[in-house]
């Protein structure tokens, strides 16, 4: 017992301070890609995920890329289209509209600014998130649901438990039954066997409810996509209030994005910096 | 490298109706067995007098093809330390319009869901079967409908029936009660059913359902260029991504008659080490939150957080994502990260070794852990169980020796110290898997101490060759996987096929936790940590 108190004091606090203070990815973390306008931009073919898309709008060829899909591999960033996209560091892109994860750029014109969607008021989710503030307050107690994930997604929830996360300060925490919970954080595409656990778990949450869907597979079906056993996509089956692009998401930006459906921070319009 | 012996010995049980050839690879072999009903008696062989153990089970519709039918492939595996690699595939020929093989499970329990599954998938009966019930498919899935036969459109959805009666053996009897679990479970872990029978707290039966992870993603994979369905199998499982990446590329390369480069072997090997290095830490870890000593979850969580923040610095994801890819590796391992990693490693092992002695001494946690969820040696070997459960109820294997992979497949092979035991309980689970992280951290001073510079990687030239067989195995955290990957004509994936360590280790996680009480069914499973997403696929 003794030599556990003596462990403990030795080792400190390694509590981060994130997100009172920044959290700097490491130099060689794959966040967001940024797309370069005007340059030449990867074919979609190129993304295993099905994350980039082409289309023409008046003669010019625009490309897309839907950070829901994406799996930052960094595919797209290696040779020969290094000085067309670059892996960034961004990672905190949790965002309250699928659409708001949609970056597109004009591919052969240089002054067409990287565009995002129109700023939306996102209203329906605004007044979800203030009923939310308004019954909850600050804290959020949320119930996993692992909707057919690689466990990926489900270590990094089970990481914000640790040491060094430890949402409890922020007043998250994780229950056990949907009963307790104020809303539930999704990982995976919603396979089929578990389509009638996802629906009765959530039904089984008392009003109002969050749903938060974490990672690629559950923010878009990621690179499982739509098959015979996946559904592609928490939202093909619950209304989903924030979608954490990742695969996985770190840990940070989890957080942030949780912090985003309680409404104590306010989801970044990534694409509008370009 | 054909043994002329062997042959004589698999001809015979066939009656004479069998031909080999060498493949998939130069050491390995393939009996084509010209009558199905053979198949027992051939695989008897290979079980009784050469010692060998199912390694896997691959079903391919070939309709399409001149052959036009169904086949099976049930690959086996020498279980003898110091036996060569080499697997041994016994090839059946299956009628399309009678998909029927004779059971193997009696003779062969390990083949238990392989059969379930083929029937499932593709409609191929085991005839014989002790417990035919469907094993990956759950909740109304329509009759007759096969989702890996090459006619059926894997894209769509097929709709969901409201949940069925998970049939299982029901126990009757006065006091006696069933206690269902999951698949949503309490904490944050990965969805299973489990049913428990028992009379007060002792466990009458456990009969686990899993499958409920099943994305399908065998059948995504196929038609796709390997390069891109290489994303896929990174993705199967998270704790397993370098494993998972390394097998699917070693098939792949296999395929494409390249070799990684010494340089890229290494790093791949250090990978390995790294995430069965992280898992194994917070595993013990993990173990302590089911004896409900908190102090060793949370010393356990620090440890792991920080090999996975040492993990986003080195391959730009904490899950190693995105270091190892067909042909090499993507990413250097520069000095200065080498230093990093020397550190990280030196402050894991200093913390490990806490942490096991803060176990060991506290009776609390080793009287729960001592004599609990006892796996026989027998069972083990029955089952072909992997990794950490097989080596500590004894059975001496391992992949990373029996089947050499990354640098252990280089001309200097390293030195590997395989840790067994030979209690088979969670006690005995727990002291493997702390000493070989302790064999890991040793693995990765040696392996970066014979980084020299050269090339990451070779080149993949698309398209790929057509219509061969790469198989891999490769020990993962869990234990060993085994990839099977075969490219149609056109060289894109035709089939390809995991079988992770914990498809067969969830077998024996149920045999286990009937030796021990309910409430200690989290420890047992913990003991185990096996994942869901890489046995359901």
């Amino acid at each position: 017992m003794l030599r556990i108190l003596v462990n403990a004091l030795r080792t400190g606090v390694v509590t981060t301070r994130y997100p009172a203070e920044p959290s700097v990815p490491p130099d060689r973390f794959r966040g967001a890609p940024v797309l370069r306008p005007g340059s030449a931009l990867p074919p979609p073919a190129v993304c295993p995920a099905g994350a980039l898309s082409e289309h023409l709008d008046a003669g010019r060829r625009h490309v897309v890329l839907d950070l829901a899909r994406c799996v930052f591999c960094g595919r797209c960033a290696e040779d020969p289209w290094v000085d067309a996209v670059t892996m960034g560091r961004d990672f905190e892109l949790a965002a309250r509209c699928r659409d708001d994860l949609r970056i597109e750029v004009v591919a052969d014109d240089p002054t067409v600014p990287a565009a995002g969607p129109a700023p939306d008021p996102d209203a329906e989710a605004a007044r979800a998130s203030s009923e939310i503030h308004r019954v909850l307050g600050r804290s959020l107690h949320l119930r996993h649901l692992d909707a057919g994930s690689c466990n990926a997604c489900d270590w990094e929830l089970a990481a914000l438990l640790n040491p060094v996360y430890d949402v409890r300060r922020l007043g998250i925490d994780f229950v056990a039954s949907p009963r307790h919970a104020d809303g539930v954080v999704v990982t995976g595409s919603v396979t089929r066997n578990l389509e009638t656990a996802v629906r009765r778990t959530f039904d089984a949450i008392p009003d109002p409810r969050v749903v938060i869907a974490v990672g690629a597979c559950a923010a878009s079906g990621g690179i499982v996509g739509k098959g015979y056993a996946s559904a592609g996509g928490v939202d093909r089956v619950l209304p989903v209030d924030v979608y954490i692009p990742g695969c996985p998401p770190r840990p940070e930006a989890i957080i942030f994005g949780i912090l985003v459906a309680v409404g104590r921070l306010s989801a970044r319009r990534l694409a509008r910096e370009g | 490298m054909a043994d002329p012996a062997l042959m004589d010995a698999l001809r015979a049980g066939a009656g004479g109706s069998a031909d080999a050839d060498v493949g998939p690879r130069p050491s390995d072999l393939t009996v084509r067995l010209g009558r199905a009903g053979d198949l027992p008696a051939v695989a008897a062989v290979l079980i009784g007098p050469y010692s060998m153990a199912l390694a896997t089970v691959v079903a391919t519709d070939e309709t399409a093809t001149p052959d036009g039918d169904l086949k099976v492939r049930y690959v086996f595996e020498p279980t003898a330390p110091g036996a060569p690699d080499r697997f041994v595939t016994l090839l059946i020929s299956v009628d399309a319009a009678h998909p029927e093989v004779p059971s193997l499970t009696t003779a062969v329990p390990a083949a238990n869901w392989h059969e379930r599954e083929m029937q499932d998938l593709f409609g191929i009966v085991s005839v014989g079967h002790p417990d035919p019930r469907p094993l990956v498919v759950h909740d109304g899935w329509p009759q007759g409908v096969f989702p890996l036969r090459k006619a059926f459109d894997g894209s769509q959805r097929v709709p969901v029936e409201p949940a069925d009666e998970f049939p299982h053996l029901v126990a009757e009897g006065e006091g006696v009660f069933e206690i269902p679990v999951g698949p949503i479970h309490a904490g944050i872990i990965e969805p299973g059913h489990f049913r428990f029978t028992s009379v007060g707290e002792t466990v009458l039966n456990l009969d686990a359902r899993l499958f409920y992870t099943h994305r399908g993603l065998e059948k995504r994979m196929e038609g796709l260029s390997p390069l891109d369905a290489f994303y896929v199998a990174e993705r199967i499982c998270g704790v397993c991504s370098v494993a998972h990446g390394l097998g699917y590329c070693e098939a792949l390369e296999q395929i494409a008659d390249v070799t990684a480069p010494p340089r890229a072997r290494l790093i791949r090997s250090i990978a390995l080490e790294l995430e069965r290095l992280y898992n194994h830490v917070g595993d013990v870890g993990n173990v302590c939150a089911g004896a409900s000593f908190h102090y060793g979850t949370a010393a356990g969580m620090r440890l792991k957080e920080r090999l996975q923040q040492m993990n986003e610095r080195l391959a730009g994801n904490r899950f190693l994502r995105g270091l190892v890819v067909p042909g090499g590796v993507r990413l250097d391992l520069s000095d200065d990260l080498l230093g990093v990693l020397a550190v990280t490693l030196q402050d894991t092992l200093a913390g490990l070794d806490s942490l096991m002695e803060r176990i060991e001494a506290n009776p609390s946690v080793v009287d729960r852990l001592d004599d609990t969820g006892i796996l026989q040696h027998q069972a083990a070997l029955d089952l072909a169980v992997a990794g950490v459960a097989a080596r500590a109820s004894g059975v001496d294997r391992d992949a990373r020796r029996d089947h050499p992979h990354g640098a252990f497949a280089g001309p200097e092979p390293l030195d590997l110290h395989v840790v067994i035991a030979s209690e088979g309980d969670a006690m005995a689970r727990v002291t493997v898997r702390a000493l070989e992280a302790r064999e890991s951290i040793r693995l990765v001073g040696e392996l970066v101490r014979r980084l020299e510079p050269g090339p990451l990687q070779v080149a993949l030239v698309e398209p790929l060759p057509g219509g061969r067989i790469g198989i891999s195995a490769i020990e993962s955290a869990r234990g060993e996987a085994v990839h099977w990957l075969r490219t149609d004509a056109a060289g894109r994936v035709e089939r390809y096929h995991l079988r992770s360590p914990s498809y067969h280790n969830w077998p024996a996680v149920v045999l286990a936790a009937e030796t021990a009480i309910v409430p200690d069914f989290p420890l047992v499973n913990k003991s185990f940590e096996l994942c869901y997403s890489c046995t359901d696929r």
